[in-house]
């Protein structure tokens, strides 16, 4: 309740600021977007955007097409540069995927939007 | 648990008053009990010389007296013997703190207040001495209940006040005074009871317009309650719909595709986690200022002031009809 108290938690306690700022550092701006888009109907369209570039987006792109049974494609920006499209609403499976791949180092990483 | 012993200390400075001062309402406690008035009047003349002795050592004599006079009485459902009470106080303590939970918030602040009314007791105080406390409390209590006949007359003659006790003899249980300090301490002065005040925000009301529009009808009232710029908010849901809208001449909001209002909500919370609510104090009394090309969120309740990420659109794909080049 006190100041005191709750100084000393942040001195002490379990949240250390500095090795989250370092995780940052090197994460800021790796942050992977997982956006939907509607279509016309119930028609959706899901887009990845911010998967590191060290990964072989082509192949990346296999994997999701087959293990989500949809079609999609590798769309070149002209400022976000690469960025994966999918068909359908794959966003809960979209995540699942980069996490137990190990695509993403952690999942807090992943940003959903959309509905 | 500062709380309940807050509560406590105020009991226990009603007793304090009546003893010293022959005044229920001591000048810095403004709680006005309209309800108790009476019965503690009445009380005071006859209860003084008990009272009097049970400031120090002569503790113990007065709480054989009655506990003796209490089991006389038949009242042994109150515990007032000294075994019992030992028990019934860690019950009541429990009690006290389910209880108060729900009013213990982050209301750091609020042993300050009490601490002006508060004349014996530190509100700093171990809990050593708080039990101690609560001896002498519940002795100023037991002293003013073991006047049941006096007590009968006066308490049939005000029924209708909504008291737990109303129109019976029996004394009164730690729980119920405690919920009577409280209502009392939020009917006269809100801000002490620790009580968070939420902002509460009406879910959105959607309609369509044709097929593939939709209109959100309370947009502007959403935004004034959330304190943000209509602009920023509708950005923020073109944003991450992926979509693009505009304002009508009624101030609605009109969006491009079907949405249903479970997910704007959805929406919203994102937003009031990240552009509306203070990080530090949780309040949503925040202002949302542009400084060197930068969002700053600063709250106005606790001062803390944090960046916030500007609304970016991301990649948006090509849906629908190519325009003719």
């Amino acid at each position: 309740m006190s100041d005191l108290e709750s100084l000393d938690q942040l001195q002490t306690g379990g949240f250390d600021p500095f090795a989250d700022a370092e995780a940052d550092d090197q994460a800021a701006g790796e942050y992977i977007h997982v956006r939907v888009q509607q279509r016309n109907g119930r028609k959706s369209l899901t887009t990845v955007q911010g998967i590191q570039e060290s990964f072989d987006y082509k192949k990346v792109l296999k994997a999701f097409k087959k293990q989500f049974c949809c079609n999609g494609t590798v769309v070149e920006d002209v400022e976000l540069g690469k960025v994966i499209q999918l068909q359908g609403d794959q966003r809960k499976n979209v995540h699942q995927f980069l996490v137990q791949e190990g695509i993403v180092k952690n999942k807090d990483l992943i940003k959903i939007h959309g509905f | 648990m500062a709380d309940d012993e807050t509560v406590l200390d105020t009991l226990l400075l009603y007793n304090l008053n009546e003893k010293n001062q022959y005044s229920v309402f001591s000048p810095g406690c403004n709680t006005q009990v309209p309800v108790f008035d009476p019965t503690m009047k009445k009380k005071k003349k006859k209860k003084v010389d008990l009272n009097l002795d049970d400031e120090g050592a002569g503790e113990e004599a007065p709480v054989a007296e009655v506990t003796e006079k209490v089991e006389d009485l038949g009242l042994d459902d109150l515990d007032f013997g000294k075994k019992k009470k030992k028990k019934k106080k860690t019950d009541d303590e429990d009690s006290a703190e389910a209880a108060v939970a729900s009013a213990e918030g982050g209301e750091g602040g609020d042993d300050e207040d009490f601490k002006m009314s508060d004349l014996s007791a530190l509100p700093s105080k171990k809990k050593k001495k708080k039990k101690k406390d609560i001896d002498l409390g519940d002795l100023d209590d037991i002293a003013a209940g073991d006047e049941p006949e006096a007590d009968t007359k006066e308490e049939k003659t005000r029924v209708g006040s909504g008291l737990p006790w109303d129109g019976t003899t029996r004394d009164y249980h730690y729980e119920e005074i405690l919920g009577r300090i409280f209502g009392m301490l939020r009917a006269n002065n809100p801000e002490l009871a620790g009580e968070k005040h939420k902002t509460i925000l009406k879910p959105p009301e959607v309609l369509r317009e044709g097929t593939k529009k939709t209109v959100f009808v309370n947009f502007m009232e959403l935004c004034k309650a959330m304190h943000r710029q209509p602009d920023h908010v509708m950005g923020y849901l073109h944003a991450e719909l992926g979509t693009s809208g505009s304002l009508d001449g009624q101030q609605r909001l009109i969006m491009k595709g079907r949405f249903t209002p479970k997910v704007f909500e959805g929406i919203l919370r994102r937003y009031v986690n990240e552009y509306v609510i203070c990080n530090m104090c949780k309040s949503t009394d925040t202002l949302l200022v542009r400084e060197q090309r930068l969002f700053i969120l600063r709250c106005q309740q606790c001062g803390a002031s944090r960046s916030v990420q500007a609304i970016k659109t991301g990649f948006v794909a090509q849906v629908g009809r190519r325009k003719r080049a």
